[in-house]
């Protein structure tokens, strides 16, 4: 099997959230891994474009989120760019501690890191934080 | 088609929501929202959500299942969950939010649990 490549550039809005997944699930279903790692990976990337388009990029439409799928024999690779100021994940508070339980938000990170196998961001010097997703075979 | 259908019905006191389709950011999040708003505004505040239709919810739509939790328990009402999906089960399980949702399969078990 080959390492194939897929980009995407889509438009700072909610829709893009569903658009990204069906992109992804399309290439996912290319790139032939379980219905389970495919579930994982399709929580995954909606909730990591939604952070890009609601966090990141503040549904400013004059920003776009660009979004890389690698597939290679070892692993399915996605990460996801915004152009918004950057963040500290550790400054996230757990979602599962027991004052944030009944809180309304905050899950997403906490998903993306259930999911996957390997999640971790990097702020660029030049603007935008892109988090980088792995899910081995 | 809607992402979330949501129909009513009455069991004695109690509503209950037949949903189907996607609780997630956007549509099906607002659709709950809206839905639940109006049923507090009825007065309706014993409120049964039957989630056997419901095959996909990401972290939004579970924040909307909370805060419909949290608004009905305001009012002195009570919200209770009914046929999860084993997907929507194992993410109640993995948030701890089983602990704080009160969870049914079976309907007539779930409508007496508000007796």
């Amino acid at each position: 099997m080959t390492v194939e490549k897929t980009e995407l550039s889509l438009p700072s809005r909610i829709e893009t959230v569903a658009a990204a997944a069906a992109a992804v699930a399309e290439f996912v279903s290319r790139s032939g891994v379980s219905d389970d790692a495919a579930f994982g990976i399709d929580m995954a990337v909606r909730e990591a474009v939604t952070n890009a388009v609601v966090h990141g990029n503040r549904q400013d439409e004059g920003k776009v989120v660009d979004i890389t799928l690698k597939s290679s024999p070892d692993a399915v690779e996605i990460s996801v760019h915004d152009q918004g100021p950057g963040f500290n994940p550790s400054d996230v508070p757990d979602p599962t501690a027991a004052e944030n339980i009944l809180k309304t938000s905050g899950r997403g990170i906490f998903f993306m890191r259930s999911f996957m196998d390997e999640v971790d961001w990097l702020i660029r010097p030049e603007g935008g934080t892109t988090v980088r997703m792995l899910k081995r075979r | 088609m809607a992402e979330l259908n949501i129909s009513e019905r009455q069991a004695g006191d109690v509503t209950v929501l037949d949903m189907s389709g996607k609780i997630t950011i956007g549509e099906g999040s607002v659709a709950l929202r809206t839905a639940i708003r109006r049923l507090l505004e009825e007065g309706k505040k014993r409120i049964l959500l039957n989630l056997a239709g419901v095959g996909y919810i990401d972290s939004s739509g579970i924040g909307e299942l909370v805060s419909s939790y949290t608004a009905i328990g305001k009012e002195n009402g009570q919200l209770k969950l009914l046929n999860l999906t084993q997907k929507l089960q194992d993410l109640l399980t993995i948030t701890k939010l089983l602990t704080v949702f009160d969870v049914y399969e079976s309907e007539a078990e779930a409508l007496n649990s508000f007796k």
